[in-house]
């Protein structure tokens, strides 16, 4: 769809050819794959794309894992230092402790399923977007 | 000695078993040339495929046998174990599945080398692993001879060892002809097994009981002598400063150490990217899941029905709990079934042990450390296969001298071992740039070393009347698990070490690849 927008000299870029895309509103831009066809990773590293993407990743997974952990030592401590807390029975003669440690079973499908769905709608999304502008693929 | 089916019919369930299995490994390898087919499978498997694998390498014989023995025995106190394990899984999906697909091959040594001095980091790579496995080795071989010892009724402890050795030879020869992806059909038939047979009893057990937890629970403390405090917490842990500290400390282990383990690390290869090895985690939990839950009734179930006095005379001891429970609900036929299935279990754990020791020794120390990288593959394969012969015996002899441990507290040893030394370092080389090859060593080392030390100083050694040694007394660290102080201790390591270290300006070019490959999987194949 670019193809008709495109100035005569850009054919001269091949490996914008090759990949089938360019950035055509600035033919000046920088190629992330040098002579030989490999990624300039330095260069990518410092793409505004590369440090979105870094940052939603970081800002999901470095959270939830203080707050699984949080939650399951939580149980822990629980067990170890209030038994008396722990042991107060809620239905029949299970206990509250037994609950918590059910209750680890349900946060840890939670938060799996909630990166899943984030992975897919923020973070895979945003790497497309980065092999497209660099042009490298997985 | 309390009947326990027909040991000729028990015996041929399992032969059967390992026949079928071992023509799947067979016809599943006729292509296992490559270094890739061998230790990674091609990368061919799916996600979902590697899932139920991946749930495999967990549901061991530590899990099923190790964990419904530990709640028959000690009610709340083995169940502490089951929450563990499942929330383990979390580190896998959020911090290591995806960097660790994007940036390495086959081996732990491939990612933590990545920005690094090659062979000083491999040849700590390859160390690290191969303690590790060791450790988790010995359990799962204990946990055969437990096995073994109640199917065929053999009570001597030679004859236990015999038939450890035997098993042992079996599961080498899954690795020798099956390579990797032998390794995984194995493990994903074994799971399927495993998780039909648990949630089946779980299903009839719960059917027993008027579908009530609770009422099992209930005649669950009739049968064990601590009456209703074995439903609380303390029933194996006690109530002293010290016991509740280990306990603690085998919690942070558990949860820590499960994602870190060698040969868990390797089966995120056996996908071709990232987003399946994602994939792979979500089915592993789930699976995790629904197991851990069954074996929450099946532990109370073994204690309610069969007690837990019979169970701990059987032999075999805790670790026999199911196959009991097996025999008292569905006769000798389900024991059969249910003991081939944890047998299954067994052999293709230990086969994919075996399979990470080899590779990182093949891989990381000769190819890279001794060739230098200049290594021809099929004498590399080569040199894998001798290695996964060598682990083989060790773990046999180790197997043989741990025979009668409980195989759960085994492997909380070695997720201890796996957290100190490798999560610190996965971490560190994942998510931080400053990070050098003085700060690697630091942190491996430092992790591995200190969790030896505390664990030989340990009344699980020494000094106590459970110890390996009970006669010896040299014991000055009071905790049976050093999570608490050696996983900490690697963290500090490393951090301390590569601040205090030259920066790496030379690494800065593999640094920004890395840290592209890891978080975006971009330029992943080059």
């Amino acid at each position: 769809m670019t193809k008709a927008m495109r100035s005569p000299g850009e054919a001269q870029h091949e490996y914008r050819e090759i990949r089938g895309f360019a950035s055509f509103d600035d033919p000046e831009t920088l190629s992330y794959v040098d002579s030989d066809g490999n990624p300039k990773f330095e260069a990518i590293r410092e793409t505004d794309e590369f440090r979105t993407l870094r940052r939603r990743l970081t800002t999901f997974i470095f959270p939830m894992t203080a707050l699984f952990l949080t939650s399951y030592l939580t149980f822990v401590l629980l067990s170890a230092y209030a038994k008396d807390f722990v042991s107060t029975k809620v239905i029949g003669v299970i206990n509250l402790g037994i609950l918590l440690g059910l209750g680890q079973f349900v946060t840890s499908i939670i938060i799996t399923l909630g990166y899943a769905r984030y992975a897919k709608r923020r973070l895979d999304p945003q790497r497309k977007l980065l092999a497209e502008k660099t042009g490298v693929e997985e | 000695m309390p009947t326990t089916g027909n040991p000729v019919l028990n015996l041929s369930v399992f032969a059967v078993f390992v026949l079928i299995t071992l023509y799947i490994v067979y016809r599943a390898s006729s292509r296992n040339v490559t270094a890739s087919d061998y230790y990674a499978a091609g990368s061919s498997f799916t996600g979902a495929q590697n899932g139920v694998a991946l749930s495999g390498d967990f549901l061991s014989a530590a899990s099923f046998l190790g964990i419904s023995g530990g709640i028959a025995a000690h009610g709340y106190d083995g169940f502490l174990y089951s929450v563990g394990w499942v929330v383990a899984w979390l580190v896998g999906l959020l911090l290591i599945a995806e960097g660790l697909r994007n940036t390495g091959r086959f081996t732990v040594g491939d990612v933590l080398a990545f920005r690094m001095r090659q062979r000083p980091v491999r040849a700590a790579a390859a160390n690290a692993t191969l303690v590790i496995s060791f450790f988790y080795m010995i359990a799962q071989m204990a946990g055969a001879g437990g096995l073994i010892a109640l199917l065929l009724n053999v009570t001597s402890k030679w004859g236990q060892a015999i038939l450890i050795a035997v098993v042992g030879m079996v599961m080498v020869l899954y690795v020798l002809v099956g390579g990797m992806k032998g390794t995984t059909w194995v493990q994903i038939i074994k799971a399927v097994l495993l998780l039909l047979c648990v949630t089946l009893m779980s299903v009839f057990l719960l059917g027993k009981f008027g579908f009530s937890l609770s009422a099992i629970m209930d005649q669950a403390t009739d049968n064990n002598k601590l009456g209703d405090a074995v439903l609380d917490p303390g029933a194996k842990y006690g109530f002293s400063a010290m016991s509740k500290l280990d306990f603690v400390s085998l919690a942070l282990s558990l949860v820590l150490g499960i994602a870190s383990l060698p040969h868990v690390l390797m089966r995120f290869y056996t996908v071709p990217n990232a987003s399946e090895a994602r994939r792979s985690v979500v089915w592993a939990t789930w699976t995790m899941v629904i197991f851990y839950l069954c074996t929450l009734v099946i532990g109370f179930g073994a204690m309610a029905l069969v007690g837990t006095d019979k169970i701990a005379a059987a032999p075999g001891g805790e670790n026999s709990a199911a196959p009991l429970l097996a025999f008292e609900i569905g006769g000798a036929v389900l024991l059969g079934i249910v003991s081939a299935v944890a047998f299954a279990t067994i052999l293709a754990v230990v086969a994919g042990l075996t399979l990470a020791a080899s590779a990182s020794f093949a891989h990381d120390v000769y190819a890279n450390v001794i060739k230098r990288g200049n290594a021809e593959p099929r004498r590399e394969i080569r040199v894998a296969r001798l290695t996964a012969v060598v682990v083989g015996i060790l773990s046999i002899i180790g197997g043989i001298a741990a025979n009668g441990q409980n195989v759960a507290f085994l492997v909380s040893l070695a997720l201890a071992l796996a957290a100190s030394a490798n999560l610190s370092t996965i971490l560190y080389t994942i998510f931080w740039r400053r990070f050098n090859t003085v700060g690697t060593l630091w942190s491996i080392y430092g992790g591995l070393g200190s969790c030896l030390v505390l664990i030989i100083f340990s009344p699980v050694m020494s000094g106590a009347s459970t110890s390996i040694f009970p006669d010896v007394d040299f014991a000055w660290f009071p905790l049976g698990n050093p999570g608490l102080v050696s996983i900490p201790f690697s963290f500090l390591c490393g951090f301390l070490a590569t601040v205090f270290s030259k920066r790496e300006p030379e690494m800065d070019a593999r640094a920004a690849e890395m840290e592209v490959r890891a978080i975006s999987g971009i330029g992943a194949r080059h």
